[in-house]
């Protein structure tokens, strides 16, 4: 080893101070300071773009506020202020905004399955409160049928052929479990028994429960309408492609040669149409392919179409968490002898859905909006309401369109920021990979 | 292969735990696992060792049948390892295994990784389960962790607990894949040391790694892999004092220094 030269040893015989940041890093002004104005071009675009902001709130509030008619009973204040909202029309038409042409004296049906809904969101929401799995069966058994009665009055007279088909396609359910378990040996043998006679339970019990006679007036669906088939369609679509997207995502990675062509082949059909297609498919095609007598509601072919539709959609999202998780947490899983199923429910699927909980937000919200597309097969979700408003001759005046457009996209806008604001939260909940 | 006379050992019995016979494997094309003949029987600590790429990991893989076996038996505990989910599922209980990467479940802590395969598989109250890990923390010596994510450990923290997560499920054989190769070398000491202590307690092992000081210390026999085949396999004694076969010289003259 070689001597160092007397001028590069060198040894700290005094600890450096820990000093305070400089004031720049610190404070609002030097927030500003280091952001806003670090040099001359970026003081110029801020002290513009400052500008415009301050131009384009001004005039909104002008027109929402200041210039606008808040209360009114027909169309004359509005008429005599050109340049303001007409939000008195918002007012006038916000009931029919959420219930539709529903009856008005049975509206206290709506409010009571909007009720029964919040009632369960709120606790599924929040992690504190506890019995979260008697909310999830409450929210995906009680409430879905407790509102399909409240909304159309339940009382369904079930033809000698929807029995029919209900009991062909329970046969076929346990041919494809029976298949699965015997012949592929995915399932145990009891489970797989087990879930047939559960599902089979179920779905005869739902279609008693529903040709019930509770008293209520029948209310067609055409009458339905506004925010009420928006959330109709969009929590159908949002509760029924989730589970069957996990379930395809599943499929398309399975070895099963047979699962995963079915899986691969229903995603790419339906993620290949446009959801205008499938929506005319199941109100104008879709009745002449089933067997005569069996005519399903044009509101609940247009829920299938959107759950399909929409399920292929998160098959994809999911199947990109599944692929981002390690191959050794397969292995760790098997090698402790955890079954396929027990090994995707603890381990694999837990950590794939978090790491999409942004795609799969992103195709809720994508989803809600995409209920605005029911207009085109004669279905009035909250924008084709307000768009239908604008026809009524009481209330034509210069802003009434701009006064409802605007309403109705705060109305989409409150509901989208919720679902991504709730994501956010819980993705920053479920962190457990915080390195030290 | 001829049978070649491994130290006699007390604690090691004549009935195998596993007999691999005339086994093969390919990837594609690829030969990795060429006429593997191995019996081990219980009580029995191995240590694997070779070059990379020479098949190491992935015979001790097939055991466990996270890699599947072409021709040729492999027989562990008395259950032939075939296409029988079942019998896989079977084996699986009975054989633990640590993995170079700890593989523990990062959306679970450390007493969950543990619990988790006693609860679901051996269908053990959660209680019972919860008790059970925390005795086999406390023999690796980090119980004060249970309540954190393994994303909040070292990595030789880690791999003891997922020593720890395999010991839960009271295994009959524990596989070691390199337990240390991916640890920084001031925590391979505390992974060795656990594992020492569990070879002394009679567990049947197969180690993978490149310890020697481990294999010299608790090993019964050492086996030498290479190109897909089992080499040369002796008393660690007689391994590192005489090599037979060139390859395993030159294998040792460029592992110690």
């Amino acid at each position: 080893m070689s001597t160092l030269s007397p001028s590069v040893a060198w040894v700290r015989d005094e600890e450096a101070p820990r000093l305070p940041p400089p004031p720049n890093m610190t404070g609002i002004a030097g927030w500003i300071g280091a952001n806003m104005f670090p040099n001359w071009y970026n003081g110029v675009l801020s002290v513009l773009f400052l500008l415009f902001i301050a131009m384009v709130v001004g005039n909104l509030i002008d027109w929402a506020l200041l210039k606008a008619v808040f209360v009114a009973d027909d169309r004359t204040a509005c008429v005599a202020s050109p340049e303001g909202a007409c939000w008195a029309y918002v007012r006038a038409k916000f009931a029919q905004w959420i219930y539709g042409f529903y009856p008005i004296d049975q509206r206290w049906r709506v409010n009571l399955a909007f009720l029964l809904g919040i009632g369960g969101l709120i606790p599924m929401l929040i992690p504190r409160i506890p019995y979260k799995r008697e909310t999830v069966l409450y929210l995906l058994f009680i409430f879905p049928i407790a509102t399909l009665i409240l909304l159309t009055g339940g009382h369904f007279q079930f033809s000698a052929a929807s029995w029919i088909s209900v009991l062909v396609s329970l046969l076929i359910f346990a041919a494809i479990m029976l298949a699965l378990s015997f012949g592929a040996g995915l399932l145990a043998r009891g489970a797989a028994l087990r879930i047939v006679g559960i599902v089979a339970a179920v779905v005869i019990a739902i279609m008693i429960i529903l040709s019930v006679d509770f008293g209520l007036n029948p209310v067609e669906t055409s009458q339905w309408g506004g925010l009420l088939v928006t959330l109709v369609v969009a929590i159908t679509g949002i509760v029924a492609s989730l589970p069957l997207g996990i379930l395809l995502a599943l499929g398309r990675r399975s070895d099963m040669p047979a699962v995963r062509v079915f899986s691969v082949v229903f995603i790419e059909v339906w993620r290949g149409v446009p959801l205008i297609t499938v929506l005319f498919m199941a109100s104008v095609m879709l009745p002449l392919f089933l067997p005569a007598g069996v005519n399903f509601d044009k509101l609940l072919r247009c829920l299938i179409g959107v759950a399909l539709f929409s399920s292929a959609y998160m098959a994809e999202v999911v199947r990109g968490g599944l692929q981002a998780i390690p191959k050794g947490q397969y292995e760790a899983a098997n090698a402790l002898g955890l079954t396929y199923w027990q090994s995707m429910g603890l381990i694999i699927l837990p950590q794939a859905l978090k790491i999409v909980i942004p795609g799969i937000v992103n195709n809720f919200i994508s989803l809600f909006k995409d209920t605005t597309l029911v207009s085109i097969i004669g279905l009035f979700d909250l924008l084709g309401i307000v768009q239908s408003g604008f026809q009524d001759p009481k209330w034509a005046s210069p802003q009434t369109g701009a006064s409802g457009y605007f309403a109705a996209a705060v109305l989409f806008w409150m509901f989208c920021f919720l679902m991504s604001r709730y994501s956010m939260f819980m993705e920053r909940r479920l962190t457990t990979t915080h390195r030290r | 292969m001829a049978n070649i006379d491994v130290k006699q050992d007390p604690a090691v019995s004549n009935e195998p735990a596993i007999d691999i016979t005339g086994m093969n494997k390919w990837y594609g094309d690829f030969h990795v696992l060429r006429d593997i003949n191995l019996s081990v029987y219980r009580g029995e600590r191995i240590v694997i060792c070779g070059p990379s790429g020479s098949g190491k990991s992935t015979l001790i893989r097939c055991i466990n049948r996270l890699e599947q076996h072409q021709s040729g038996r492999i027989v562990v505990d008395g259950i032939e390892l075939t296409d029988d989910v079942k019998k896989i599922d079977e084996i699986r209980r009975e054989v633990g295994m640590v993995f170079q990467h700890f593989n523990l479940f990062p959306h679970l802590t450390v007493l969950e990784n543990c619990a988790l395969a006693p609860i679901w598989v051996r269908k053990m109250p959660k209680a019972e389960a919860e008790r059970a890990a925390m005795k086999y923390l406390q023999r690796v010596k980090i119980p004060e962790q249970a309540a954190k994510y393994p994303g909040q450990l070292s990595g030789g923290q880690q791999q003891r607990v997922a020593i720890a997560r395999s010991l839960c499920m009271n295994p009959k054989i524990m596989l070691f894949d390199e337990p240390t190769s991916a640890l920084d070398p001031e925590m391979i000491k505390e992974v060795l040391e656990v594992m020492v202590d569990l070879a002394q307690s009679g567990m049947t092992m197969l180690c993978v790694t490149h310890e020697m000081g481990f294999a010299r210390q608790v090993a019964n026999r050492v086996i030498f892999m290479d190109q897909g085949q089992i080499v040369e396999q002796n008393s660690p004694q007689l391994f590192f004092s005489n090599p037979k076969s060139e390859r395993t010289k030159l294998f040792l003259s460029q592992i110690l220094h």
